[in-house]
C-alpha cells in the first residue's frame, strides 16, 4: 500500500459516484419509456356515439365503432330472454359479479331495457371480436347451443347476455360499455345519462 | 514497384493498423472444424444467408412502405404494382421470413439431435435461443406492417397476451400498443422496432453466437471433442480447415437452397396461404375478426398450446414456458453422451415423441377450434412438456453405448446401424435390387453400353 492513500475513502467515493450515476441513468429512461404511452391525442379520442335503433328488428344486431372497438346493439326476443335463466348453471359468472359493466346493467339480462343488449364486442380472452351465432343448435357448435357469440380465435363461447360459458379460455363476461337512452329510439354509447341509473 | 508489390505493401500497411489478414487466416484457414459434418450442419450458414437477404430486401422495401394506418395497406399494394421489381423484393422478403424459420428449426433440431447444447456449448445455445426469440419478435412485428386483417387481429391477440399478467398486465398492453386498441401508434412503433431495434440486436447476438462458437469449436455427429486429439503441432487430428473445405461445401448448399427459394418466390409466394395468409389481402377492419384466424405457420405449435389450456393466464403461462423451457435444455439433460448415435433407446423414444408432438401442435394450430382438435392439442402439449419435465430422469438412467475416440462417418452406413427397422430397410433395398424391373433395366443398360463400345 502506498502511504498517504486512503483506500477507504476511494472506495466510498467510487460507490457513491456509481449510485448517483445509476439513479441518473434510470431517470433518463423515464422520458423514453413514457413516450411510448398513449399520446394526449389518443386519450382525447373517445367521444360518445349515437345509435338509432328505430329500425332494429328483434333478433337483429348493429355494430358501431366506439373508441376503436366494435360495440354491439342487439334486440333480443322474449324467447331469448326466457332462456337466459336456464343457462345460469352453464355460465361461469351468472350474476356478473366478476365482470365489468355499469351498475344499471348488473342484472339478469345485463341491460337497461331487457330486450336491448349493448356490449363491447371484444372477447375478454385475447381481444378478438366474437361472431354472432343466433341460430339454435348448429352443427359446429353442438345441440346444446341456444344462440350466442362464438370467438373464432380460441373457441370462447358467450350467451346472448354476453355471459361466458364454463370451460372456455375467456375468464369473464363481455364488457358492457356505459350507455343510456336519449329517447325511445336513440341510444348513446360512451356516456351514462344522469337519469339512467 | 510492380503491381503485385504495391498490393502486398498496402496489405502490410493495413495489417499494422488493423490485422485483417491475420483475422481471416485465424478464422478460415487455421480454424479446424470436425471432418464429418453432414447435411444437418448447413443450416447455420443458411440462416446467415437468409438474414442478409432480409436486411437487403428490407432496406429497399422501407424506401417505399408507409408506416401509417391510413396508408400502409395501399403502400404495400403500391410496392406490388407500381414499384419496379417491387413484387419481387416483397416476395423475397416474405418468403425469406418463412424460410428463416425452416432453417432455424432444423438448426435447433440438429443441436438437440447431436447434443450440441451440452457442456461446453451452453452459452452458445443460450445466445442461439435469444436469437430465436428475437426472430419471433421480428417476424411478429413485420407481419403487422401490411395492415391486413390477419396482421391486425394477430397483433391484437398477441399483445392481449400481456394483458393476462396479473396487476400490471392491462397497463403493459396499453403501453405496448401506445393506444387502447391496435392503432396507428402501434403500427408506427412496430415499424421502428422492426427496421432498427430488433435487427440491430439480432446482428449483435449473431456476432456473440459466432464468437462463442469459435471459442468452443463446433460439435459433430459423433459428439466427440476433436480438440482432445491433437497431432504434434497441435492441430486436431480429426479437423479440417474451415476454408476451403466447408466454405465450398456451404456455397454448394447455398446454391441448392437458393434454387428452392427462387422456386417458391416465382411459383408459390403465398405457399397456399401458409407463408402469406389469404385474409391478409383484406385491409384491417377493427369491426370484424376473420372467421378463422391463425398465426403464420412457424408460430402455430406455441399457439396450439395457448389454445389448449382453458384459462387465460394458464394459456399465456403455458405458451411462454413452452419457449422458455428450451433455454434450460443444457441443464435438464444429464446424459454425458452428446450424440444420439451413442445414446440409449429412452432418449430416442422421447425425442421422437417430442418431434411428433411439436409437428402435431403445429398442424393443429392451423385448424379451427373443435372439441376433438382441442383434446388432441392437450395430449400433444402434455407430451411436449413431459419431454423436458422427465428429461433429468431418463437422461440420467439411460444406458448409452461406448463413444469412439475418433470421428466416424458423417452419415452412418446402413450396415453399421442397429435396430430391426434398419434391417427391414436393408432387406427392402436388397429385394428391390433383385426385382425383375431392376434386372431388366440392368440388362438394357449393359446392352446399350455394349453397343456404344462396339461402334
Amino acid at each position: 500500500m502506498i502511504s498517504g492513500v486512503d483506500n477507504e475513502k476511494r472506495r466510498f467515493l467510487t460507490q457513491a459516484a456509481s449510485v448517483v450515476g445509476a439513479v441518473g441513468a434510470s431517470l433518463v429512461a423515464v422520458p423514453f419509456v413514457s413516450s411510448m404511452r398513449p399520446s394526449a391525442k389518443a386519450e382525447a379520442l373517445g367521444a360518445p356515439v349515437e345509435v338509432d335503433i328505430e329500425k332494429l328488428e328483434p333478433g337483429q344486431r348493429l355494430v358501431v365503432l366506439w373508441r376503436g372497438k366494435p360495440v354491439w346493439v342487439l334486440k333480443r326476443t322474449q324467447d331469448v330472454l326466457g332462456s337466459l335463466v336456464e343457462l345460469d348453471g352453464e355460465v361461469l359468472d351468472p350474476r356478473s359479479e366478476q365482470s365489468i359493466q355499469p351498475a344499471h346493467s348488473k342484472n339478469e339480462a345485463r341491460s337497461i331495457r331487457p330486450e336491448i343488449f349493448v356490449a363491447v364486442g371484444v372477447c375478454t380472452h385475447l381481444g378478438c371480436s366474437p361472431v354472432f351465432r343466433p341460430e339454435i343448435a348448429p352443427a359446429d357448435l353442438g345441440a346444446d347451443w341456444k344462440g350466442g357469440f362464438f370467438c373464432p380465435c380460441h373457441g370462447s363461447k358467450f350467451d346472448l347476455a354476453g355471459r361466458v360459458y364454463k370451460g372456455v379460455p375467456a375468464p369473464v363476461n363481455l364488457e358492457i360499455p356505459p350507455y343510456y337512452f336519449a329517447s325511445d329510439n336513440q341510444l348513446v354509447v360512451g356516456l351514462e345519462g344522469e337519469h339512467a341509473s | 514497384m510492380s503491381q503485385r508489390d504495391r498490393g502486398a505493401s498496402f496489405l502490410a500497411w493495413l495489417d499494422e493498423r488493423l490485422p485483417v489478414a491475420k483475422f481471416l487466416e485465424d478464422q478460415l484457414l487455421k480454424y479446424y472444424a470436425p471432418k464429418n459434418f453432414n447435411f444437418l450442419y448447413f443450416f447455420g450458414s443458411l440462416a446467415l444467408l437468409v438474414l442478409v437477404n432480409q436486411l437487403v430486401t428490407g432496406i429497399v422495401l422501407a424506401m417505399h412502405y408507409k408506416p401509417a394506418a391510413e396508408l400502409a395497406f395501399d403502400s404495400v399494394e403500391y410496392i406490388m404494382r407500381d414499384v419496379d421489381w417491387g413484387w419481387l423484393l416483397r416476395y423475397l422478403h416474405s418468403t425469406g421470413a418463412s424460410l428463416m424459420f425452416v432453417v432455424i428449426y432444423m438448426h435447433m433440431f440438429r443441436g438437440i439431435f447431436y447434443g450440441s447444447f451440452k457442456k461446453p456449448r451452453e452459452l452458445l445455445w443460450l445466445f442461439g435461443m435469444v436469437i430465436f426469440v428475437l426472430l419471433m419478435a421480428e417476424a411478429f412485428m413485420g407481419y403487422l406492417l401490411p395492415w391486413g386483417q390477419m396482421s391486425y387481429w394477430g397483433a391484437q391477440v398477441i399483445i392481449s397476451l400481456f394483458g393476462a399478467i396479473p396487476v400490471i398486465g392491462e397497463d403493459l398492453a396499453t403501453w405496448i400498443r401506445g393506444d387502447y386498441v391496435i392503432a396507428d401508434a402501434t403500427l408506427n412503433r412496430f415499424f421502428a422496432l422492426h427496421v432498427i431495434a430488433v435487427p440491430l440486436a439480432i446482428m449483435g447476438l449473431v456476432v456473440l453466437h459466432l464468437a462463442a462458437l469459435r471459442t468452443v469449436g463446433s460439435n459433430n455427429p459423433d459428439g466427440i471433442e476433436i480438440k482432445k486429439n491433437r497431432d504434434l503441432v497441435g492441430i486436431p487430428k480429426d479437423g479440417i480447415p474451415f476454408h476451403p473445405y466447408y466454405t465450398v461445401k456451404d456455397l454448394y448448399v447455398a446454391g441448392l437452397f437458393l434454387t428452392i427459394f427462387a422456386w417458391i418466390v416465382f411459383y408459390s409466394p403465398d405457399m397456399g396461404g401458409l407463408f402469406l395468409e389469404h385474409p391478409n389481402f383484406d385491409p384491417a377492419d377493427p369491426m370484424k375478426t376473420p372467421e378463422h384466424i391463425q398465426p403464420v405457420w412457424y408460430f402455430t405449435p406455441f399457439y396450439s398450446i395457448l389454445r389448449a389450456i382453458p384459462s387465460k393466464l394458464g394459456g399465456v403461462v403455458g405458451m411462454g414456458s413452452s419457449i422458455l423451457v428450451l433455454f434450460l435444455l443444457p441443464w435438464l439433460d444429464r446424459c454425458p453422451v452428446k450424440s444420439i448415435r451413442y445414446r440409449g433407446p429412452l432418449f430416442k423414444i422421447a425425442l421422437t415423441a417430442f418431434i411428433i408432438s411439436f409437428l402435431g401442435l403445429g398442424v393443429l394450430g392451423t385448424k379451427p377450434v373443435t372439441e376433438t382438435y382441442t383434446l388432441m392439442a392437450r395430449g400433444f402439449s402434455v407430451i411436449y412438456f413431459s419431454f423436458f419435465l422427465f428429461m433429468p430422469i431418463f437422461s440420467s438412467v439411460e444406458i448409452t453405448k461406448e463413444v469412439p475416440l475418433r470421428l466416424t462417418e458423417s452419415v452412418l452406413p446402413l450396415a453399421k446401424r442397429e435396430g430391426f427397422q434398419w434391417r427391414l430397410i436393408e432387406e427392402g433395398i436388397l429385394a428391390l435390387q433383385h426385382s425383375p424391373l431392376i434386372e431388366s433395366l440392368k440388362g438394357l443398360m449393359s446392352k446399350l453400353r455394349g453397343n456404344h463400345q462396339g461402334r
